[in-house]
């Protein structure tokens, strides 16, 4: 019995220890009150924006949609206009669409792509009244991108290999070409990834 | 609840048949418990199950190996590491892959933290389901400090899809380690506090203790596995008994109880956080430097054969059953889900308990529906 008392006193003194410490919940909605974001956080994917030559980083090559658990991109490719002076890039994305609703922001598109052109942006409150509401297309995909690109400071992490302003003095056209057929981690054109034609 | 009537033969008196949920608060996600009542007493019980049920182990069998990862955190999605690391192992142990030291360790860290932020909501939820509205509050301050630091590290607080096949997505941040300390320093203060809440509570002891008994022979016929099975005082726990990863290289005990009743089966998760905190605090110091993920291509084609997994989850024995066809989608994915297993054992539990308790002894086994139906 007095075992019992004891234990139950003990409980409320904890709860009695609480009472004068400031509350650690943060209220929502107002904008001083929200959680910090850490550095790496994924929010939905987002294409990023080559400020150097004025175009997305996004050469349309597919390898994001083939590789995405839920199917909820579509891209189109087409000839870069820009191309071969003032870019680097043969081929340009010319539609990109990806369904947010479908996202389940697993961060694989970011893995696979060989261009630096899709990251994990900050981008997370997105509620819409329509069930399509989150379709987003090319033009607001980069307008995320570039938000985060601001924001974090990006750079590419391959910046030889994928900045877009022609370099006279290096071979620059094969190397473009061979980003398309290789994969990015071992280096050897792989069996199941076809690349359309250049 | 619905209540239907019907007549006991032997006595001729009435027994009630009370639908409790698909859609009820404390059953922990979708699922129906019917029960028959005799006065207050329970005299049969019937779970149904699949009111969750997404096709998963179908699906992986047209997904790439490297998609299934994003499956599985969405299985035991209390647990997401450990379920990620039951497949990683499975597709590593049919492909031959050995995973550097430094990703072994970083998986232990995290996939022990993520025990502890899964018996943080069992102790906070279990509180709610005893009737005791400050526990949940306590359990989630902890968990937060967790969650953000699996978010610093994974980029997501709950489906990480960090743990790859051959080793984890990226290295750790710079400040990792003395984060990670912060947390453990302020993880034993709150698990100790915690503790003094509840655990020795008078009227809480009256609700657990002796509610719900299952013997340790019962339980290893049912197949219960996990806190559960220990709370019956059976020393059984695959990370010491069949070592996966590299967990046999630490130093610590396996809580048991003695009457596996509600009161062992959650003061067993408790002592389990102290002891997984002890083995982040030998992980941590004895973390490497070097690689952190082995050379694995992207689009993996694994040999013909088939592999058998045992790995402890928070909630028991999830194990993987893969069977490869040399394509790169697997021909099988067969995931043994603890909660489905100790699920089995509710109807024992629940005979001749009072319907007053089905609440308490359905939250004492620690029920993650996504991964009961899977």
């Amino acid at each position: 019995m007095i075992g019992d008392i004891i234990g139950f006193i003990g409980g409320l003194a904890v709860t009695l220890k609480s009472t004068w410490r400031e509350p650690v919940t943060a209220e929502y909605p107002e904008s001083d009150k929200r959680l910090n974001l850490e550095e790496r956080y994924m929010g939905f994917p987002a294409l990023t924006w080559d400020g150097d030559v004025e175009e997305p980083y996004c050469t349309g090559c597919m390898v994001c949609i083939r590789e995405c658990p839920t199917q909820c991109m579509t891209a189109e490719m087409k000839d870069n206009p820009l191309y071969p002076e003032e870019s680097r890039r043969r081929k340009i994305v010319d539609t990109f669409e990806i369904n947010l609703g479908r996202c389940i922001i697993c961060g694989i598109c970011v893995d696979v792509c060989s261009f630096d052109a899709i990251e994990m942006s900050h981008e997370h409150e997105l509620s819409k009244y329509e069930r399509n509401g989150n379709r987003v297309d090319l033009q607001s995909l980069i307008s995320m991108g570039r938000s985060y690109q601001q924001k974090v400071g990006w750079e590419p992490k391959n910046p030889g290999k994928n900045r877009g302003t022609p370099q006279v003095e290096e071979n620059s056209q094969s190397a473009i070409n061979d980003a398309e057929v290789t994969d990015s981690r071992s280096g050897e054109p792989m069996e199941g990834d076809e690349c359309p034609d250049l | 609840m619905q209540i239907h009537e019907t007549e006991n033969e032997t006595d001729g008196s009435i027994d009630l048949m009370i639908n409790m949920g698909p859609q009820h608060p404390s059953t922990h996600g979708v699922f129906r418990l019917v029960i028959w009542v005799d006065g207050e007493r329970i005299i049969k019980s019937e779970p149904h199950i699949g009111y969750l049920h997404r096709g998963s182990e179908k699906i992986c069998e047209s997904e790439h190996y490297s998609q299934i990862v994003t499956l599985f955190d969405r299985m035991d999605y209390v647990g997401n590491l450990n379920s990620e690391l039951a497949f990683c192992l499975a597709t590593e142990k049919i492909m031959d892959v050995c995973v550097p030291e430094r990703a072994e360790y970083i998986r232990v860290i995290l996939c022990e933290l993520n025990r502890v932020a899964s018996h943080m909501l069992f102790y906070g939820v279990y509180g709610l389901d005893a009737g005791a509205m400050t526990p949940i509050l306590y359990a989630f301050r902890e968990r937060e400090k967790i969650q953000n630091l699996f978010e610093s590290v994974t980029g997501a607080r709950m489906m990480h899809n960090y743990i790859r096949i051959g080793g984890v997505k990226e290295n750790l941040p710079r400040d990792f380690q003395q984060r990670l300390h912060e947390v453990l320093e302020h993880l034993k203060r709150g698990i100790e506090e915690c503790d003094a809440l509840i655990s020795k509570n008078e009227m809480f002891l009256a609700r657990t203790k002796g509610v719900g008994a299952i013997s340790g022979a019962d339980a290893i016929d049912f197949g219960v596995t996990g806190p559960a099975l220990r709370a019956s005082g059976v020393v059984e726990d695959i990370r010491v008994t069949d070592p996966y990863s590299i967990y046999d290289r630490f130093d610590f005990n396996i809580p048991v109880g003695t009457y596996g009743d509600c009161w062992d089966r959650f003061y067993v998760r408790v002592e389990e956080m102290r002891e997984s905190v002890k083995i982040i605090e030998q992980a941590a110091r004895d973390l490497p430097e070097g690689d952190i993920s082995a050379a694995v291509r992207r689009i993996v084609r694994p040999p013909k054969g088939e592999v058998f997994v045992r790995t402890e989850s928070p909630r028991g024995d999830l194990a993987v059953f893969l069977v490869s066809d040399g394509t790169d989608t697997p021909y099988r994915v067969k995931v043994r889900a603890p909660s489905f297993a100790n699920l089995q054992a509710l109807e024992q539990m629940l005979q001749g308990a009072y319907l007053a308790d089905a609440v308490l002894i359905l939250g004492s086994i620690d029920l993650i529906m996504g991964e009961v139906d899977r």
